[in-house]
């Protein structure tokens, strides 16, 4: 009786491997019915990196495993460091960063003798934002970012930063310092120096969304997508960049002109992997010819045609 | 005399009842407002996830796979691959945490190394998963060259987890009485029979208990899998333990840390299913509790 009554439990703890099983063939099934078009090819493409660029190469893969069910992708989002790292260990053969890849990288892949290609996929622009009540800041200038931004050991009022202006604490909201986006801000802004210590620091930009929205005189910057979606909450803040007052829009970030805070978006491929797996060729290819539109469609701004133009013709130097 | 300061201690005692009463109240609300507290906190979390996502959750939801289009994204993968971890979690965290328990109750003796090893076990428990994911990350997946595999990370979930089992079950194996022992020691039983047929049925249910509650956790721990690399789109099913997967947190914390509203609805509804599967897993582990206790 007793043996029984033990064995009913490991039972029921072994239902889970059960369904497990069970789902496991259904899957089977499916790829058969849909593997009868076209050329079907077989592989597995593991992509890692920023968590910026998922969502354009959550939508490419979604769109190319529906024309090729048999090439397995997986994307993740262990950020862009986290994406090199493993790029390097040789674990991924695509590696998504918000920022060009930094020299110590480089060394390492060198090292490993993992020759790649940088891809360009999409703009982003940071957006830095302000409260909508904030009535009194209608741009600002490169050093005024600069002042508000670096650290002085001080608390900094709005009246430091421009006559005229309240005489209200800053309240600085601004991604971690693990991102590609604090990194991206911190080369063209910061350059290298000490972002403000009493900065809150989020991993989540919709923590800063919050923020910067319940602060009167709260300032923060994050992703172009983070702010199309919280407009009617948030005011943005043109940049001035010696040549006038920008705003970010779809076409002063395509253009350049939204300077200097718009910021490519990068995938970097493994060449052995493009020369010697079809599927990667393949993926990557329909990644470049797609990008632009997919990524418009996540949030994102599409670069001009002549850059896919250039990705597609380095691809096709890596096919050989 | 007597009646004098009979009186006067009378006095004092009446003196004292109202602030003795007024102490007996505030207490009582303190403590109410205490359990109150947590009570309103939970309802207020589960009223926003219901409100955000109950309207989400529909039979689709549970059949797609991830995709860019809110309206069409579903969670398919990642309760699949949810099942197929806990498939390796459960096996192994069960055999190491039981045999290892088994072991420090009936078969060590009570010197240094056993102190030395229980210390372990309960630091152990307090290690951040964080930690857990980068040891599954070097020696899982680079060393053993699992990759990010099922088999990688639900090894590192078994021994985030290993533990609380390792402690549940050594409580729950200690309670079962000398006398059980000693009837089947004086029966002929060898340790082995004595363990096998007296001890392990007798202390099931404490184990069980303590082992889903720790399964549970291993079902909602994000970090580790963070750690050692589990992709978040994931658009097939796995075939076998080697094979890559998603799991329901990455999915929730991809979907909450995008900038489209919907895709928090989704994350919402997500969190819904991963409370579904946790309620019912606890419901077994109360129903084990029940029907087995105190059957000796």
């Amino acid at each position: 009786m007793k043996k029984i009554k033990v064995l009913t439990g490991l039972a029921m703890m072994s239902t889970a491997l059960v369904l497990g099983a069970c789902n496991n063939t259904s899957g089977e099934g499916n790829a058969e019915q849909s593997a009868e078009e076209n050329k079907q090819m077989q592989g597995n493409i593991q992509i890692d990196g920023s968590s910026t660029v998922f969502p354009i190469m959550e939508a490419v893969s979604e769109e190319y495993m529906m024309e090729q069910p048999n090439v397995k992708v997986t994307v993740g989002y262990s950020g862009t460091g986290g994406g090199f790292e493993k790029f390097i260990a040789g674990e991924t053969q695509m590696s998504n960063a918000s920022r060009p890849i930094k020299d110590e990288e480089k060394a390492a892949l060198e090292e490993k003798g993992i020759d790649f290609t940088e891809f360009k996929l999409a703009y982003d622009g940071l957006s830095v934002v302000v409260n909508k009540d904030n009535d009194w800041v209608d741009s600002l200038t490169v050093e005024e970012l600069q002042k508000i931004w670096l650290d002085n050991g001080k608390s900094k009022k709005w009246s430091d930063i421009r006559k005229g202006w309240p005489e209200e604490e800053i309240k600085l909201y601004s991604p971690g310092t693990d991102s590609g986006t604090y990194d991206y801000f911190d080369e063209v802004i910061l350059e290298g120096g000490q972002i403000d210590k009493s900065a809150v620091l989020s991993e989540d930009d919709n923590v800063l969304v919050q923020g910067v929205t319940g602060e009167k005189s709260g300032i923060g910057y994050f992703g172009y997508a983070y702010y199309l979606e919280n407009k009617d909450k948030l005011k943005v803040v043109p940049i001035d960049a010696g040549k006038g007052a920008v705003e970010p829009t779809n076409e002063t970030i395509e253009s350049g002109e939204y300077a200097p805070l718009s910021r490519p978006l990068f995938t970097y491929a493994a060449n052995k992997a493009v020369a010697e797996d079809e599927a990667v060729y393949d993926y990557l290819k329909f990644t470049i010819e797609n990008a632009g539109s997919l990524s418009e469609e996540v949030g994102y701004v599409k670069l001009p045609e002549e850059e896919y133009k250039k990705d597609l013709e380095t691809l096709e130097g890596l096919k050989k | 005399m007597e009646n004098v300061q009979k009186n006067i201690h009378t006095d004092e005692m009446i003196n004292k009842i109202p602030v003795r009463l007024l102490k007996n109240k505030i207490y009582k609300g303190l403590f109410l407002l205490a359990a109150l507290f947590t009570f309103i906190l939970l309802v207020v979390l589960l009223a926003r996830i219901f409100s955000q996502g109950a309207s989400h959750l529909s039979w689709d939801f549970l059949q797609n796979f991830a995709s860019r289009r809110p309206e069409q994204a579903g969670i398919k993968a990642a309760v699949i691959g949810t099942l197929w971890m806990m498939a390796v979690v459960v096996p192994v965290s069960l055999l190491l945490g039981v045999g290892t328990a088994v072991y420090l109750e009936e078969y060590a003796g009570k010197n240094r190394m056993t102190r030395f090893i229980q210390m372990n076990i309960s630091n152990l428990a307090g290690v951040p998963s964080v930690v857990f994911g980068l040891l599954g990350l070097t020696l899982f997946v680079r060393v053993l060259f699992l990759g990010n595999s099922i088999l990688a990370a639900g090894l590192t979930m078994s021994l985030l987890i290993l533990p609380v089992i390792i402690v549940a079950s050594q409580e729950a194996i200690r309670a079962v009485p000398k006398e059980l022992r000693e009837a089947a020691y004086g029966l002929g039983a060898t340790k082995w029979q004595m363990i096998l047929r007296v001890v392990l049925p007798s202390a099931i249910a404490g184990i069980l208990t303590g082992s889903i509650l720790a399964f549970s956790r291993a079902i909602g721990e994000t970090a580790p899998l963070v750690v050692i690399g589990i992709p978040a789109f994931v658009a097939f099913l796995p075939k076998s333990v080697f094979d890559s997967f998603t799991a329901l947190p990455m999915q929730i914390y991809n979907w909450t840390s995008r900038p489209q509203e919907e895709f928090h609805f989704l994350a919402a509804a997500g969190i819904i299913v991963l409370l579904v599967i946790l309620i019912l897993m606890n419901s077994v582990a109360v129903w084990i509790r029940n029907r087995y206790e105190n059957k000796y």
